[in-house]
């Protein structure tokens, strides 16, 4: 077996991966390795070529590559190192097995593990749908990689389940291509994604949203031939009578992403069965202490500069962990409130001298709210609200000094 | 004309009502705060849009590379420019910054790579 020692080993190199490394470097770890399993660094974002990264981050609106361009470039001028072409299989406490493509089975020695393995797309399986079994049905997110990055148009007649953003921009790059896209329907009677991508991505080609349906039958042997639409009820089941039949040659599915955590399962490392990632406290420190996670391994993030700014702090964590200067001690539950679906990271220490950012969505679309933190009766954040939206992740910065409890809610203003 | 717009300036999102003609606004309402009149009177007056895709390259890591125009481009143009963008063969290596059509369709802006696409 191939043996390699590191201070800190990160697994996938998208955008967490890449800040955690760089902050871990930057933290004093000497040698700080990434091991990821494409060809290339940059995850996802290598083919999420559209404009909306580094707003909050960089201030201007960068294209995904753009954006990871710049980590990558930083980490390459510190020293970070990278092997690719490695599929992790399996972690330890302080190691790492992966397969190479070069040295086969290879085992990295680590002061401390960073999983940043993302996210997968949930799958036709996942959800469920009856009917046929023929080519033309894609995860969206599959189809803007074999478009994006491998130059395979997937079809010319599409309709798209699910309005989150994967599936609204693929709406938009299809049409660009050339494609007419006929639909995108969502089951839930709100928008899934932003708003700006239904503006910019659907209304701008005149692409019609279908909320409240949903997709009863595929039809087709070969290849996809159609789709047939129902309305649903407010229990989210179909309506007889209300089916029609929408002819096309692909199914693009754009229905929400499950954090990959097998191998962190393998792990016994303690996952919320909420957010499916490991459960972390304001370290990024999962349940196992040599182990930490950031990025959409931990919970789907929409705007990546979260997902950069929390995996700096993983990162950073991890550094000090394998150079033993890591505090910690007791730790809170965070506990969720009124309309809180999940908050990250779910622990806090006491003793923290910094101020800690929760992030946190709600379960339900509400207008005209405020959101809370308290420890008790004490309130340590607050601020009012035009609106709250499942589909974007809000955030509360508290200073978690001496608290004894911490709850997250959000509640209508009077 | 009329036309509500969607203020995409931030998460927010105010329905901002707009009447007039291709020169002048008449009547504009619905914004909370001076950046969504802003949009809104744009929006109204004269879309734009960053506009991004892929080109094929020849003899590299990659056989397409991310590029974008480098300003907003007018609406009403994106589909014409996107011809201009699959007429593209360029050859590897490709850097991300490289102006790969100058003043796309003359409108001042360029068409730049997003990319890195090495020479294999
Ligand atoms: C289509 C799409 C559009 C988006 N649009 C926007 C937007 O407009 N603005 C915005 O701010 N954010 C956007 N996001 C969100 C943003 O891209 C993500 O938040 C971000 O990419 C998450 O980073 P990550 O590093 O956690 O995951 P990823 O980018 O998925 O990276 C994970 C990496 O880990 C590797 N990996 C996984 N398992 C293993 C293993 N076992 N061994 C080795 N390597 C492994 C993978 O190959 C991958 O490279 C979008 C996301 C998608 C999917
Ligand atoms: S008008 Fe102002 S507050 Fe409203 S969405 Fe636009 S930028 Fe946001």
């Amino acid at each position: 077996m191939y043996d390699i020692k590191c201070d800190v080993a990160v697994i996938g190199g998208g955008p967490a991966g890449l800040a955690a490394a760089v902050a871990a470097k930057k933290e004093g770890a000497e040698k700080v390795l990434i091991i990821e399993r494409d060809e290339k660094l940059g995850g996802i974002l290598q083919q999420c070529i559209h404009p909306g990264f580094g707003l909050k981050l960089f201030k201007e609106e960068l294209t995904g590559p753009e954006y990871f361009g710049r980590f990558v470039k930083e980490a390459k001028e510190i020293g970070v190192e990278a092997l690719l072409n490695s599929m992790v299989l399996e972690i330890g406490d302080k190691e790492v097995f992966c397969i190479n493509s070069k040295y086969g089975v290879t085992r990295i020695t680590a002061g401390a593990i960073v999983l940043a393995m993302g996210c997968r797309e949930r799958t036709r399986a996942n959800i469920q749908i009856p009917g046929t079994r023929p080519a033309g049905v894609y995860t969206a997110g599959a189809a803007q990689r074999l478009m994006n990055r491998q130059n395979e148009m997937v079809g010319k007649k599409v309709v798209i389940l699910g309005s989150g953003d994967i599936g609204m921009i693929m709406a938009r790059r299809m049409t660009l291509e050339g494609a007419k896209v006929v639909a995108v329907i969502e089951l839930m009677d709100f928008l899934a994604g932003l708003t700006r991508n239904r503006v910019q991505c659907l209304d701008d080609f005149g692409i019609p949203l279908m909320l409240s349906h949903t997709i009863v039958d595929i039809k087709g042997n070969d290849r996809v031939e159609g789709v047939v639409v129902a309305e649903v009820d407010a229990n989210k089941r179909p309506v007889a009578g209300t089916e029609q039949l929408f002819e096309c040659d692909t199914l693009l599915l754009s229905v929400g992403l499950i954090p990959e955590n097998e191998i962190t399962r393998k792990a016994n490392i303690k996952i919320n069965p909420i957010t499916n990632g490991p459960e972390v406290n304001n370290f990024m420190q999962t349940s196992t202490p040599s182990v930490f996670a950031s990025g959409n391994v931990v919970h789907v993030n929409d705007l990546v500069d979260n997902v950069s700014t929390e995996s700096a702090i993983a990162g950073a964590s991890a550094a000090k962990f394998a150079m033993g200067k890591l505090g910690g001690g007791d730790e809170i539950t965070v506990t969720t409130g009124n309309n809180v679906r999940y908050v990250c990271p779910q622990k806090v220490s006491p003793n923290s001298d910094e101020k800690v950012s929760f992030y946190f969505r709600v379960l339900a679309p509400k207008k005209g709210v405020r959101i809370t933190a308290k420890d008790g009766d004490n309130v340590l954040y607050t601020r009012k609200a035009i609106k709250v939206n499942p589909g974007e992740i809000e955030k509360v910065t508290v200073d978690p000094k001496g608290i004894k409890s911490l709850t997250v809610e959000v509640t209508e203003e009077a | 004309m009329e036309k509500d717009i969607i203020c995409t300036v931030c998460p927010t999102g105010c329905t901002i009502h707009v009447v007039g003609d291709e020169k002048s606004i008449t009547s504009i309402e619905g914004f909370t705060c001076p950046r969504g009149k802003a949009y809104g009177e744009a929006e109204f007056l004269a879309p734009v849009r960053t506009l991004t895709s892929t080109a094929l390259v020849e003899g590299g890591d990659s056989v397409l590379v991310a590029l974008r125009s480098a300003g907003p481009l007018p609406k009403g143009k994106i589909m014409d420019c996107m011809k201009e963008i699959h007429a593209l063969r360029l050859t590897a290596p490709v850097s991300c910054g490289d102006v790969l059509i100058p003043n796309i369709l003359g409108t001042g802006v360029d068409i730049v790579a997003t990319g890195n696409v090495a020479k294999l």
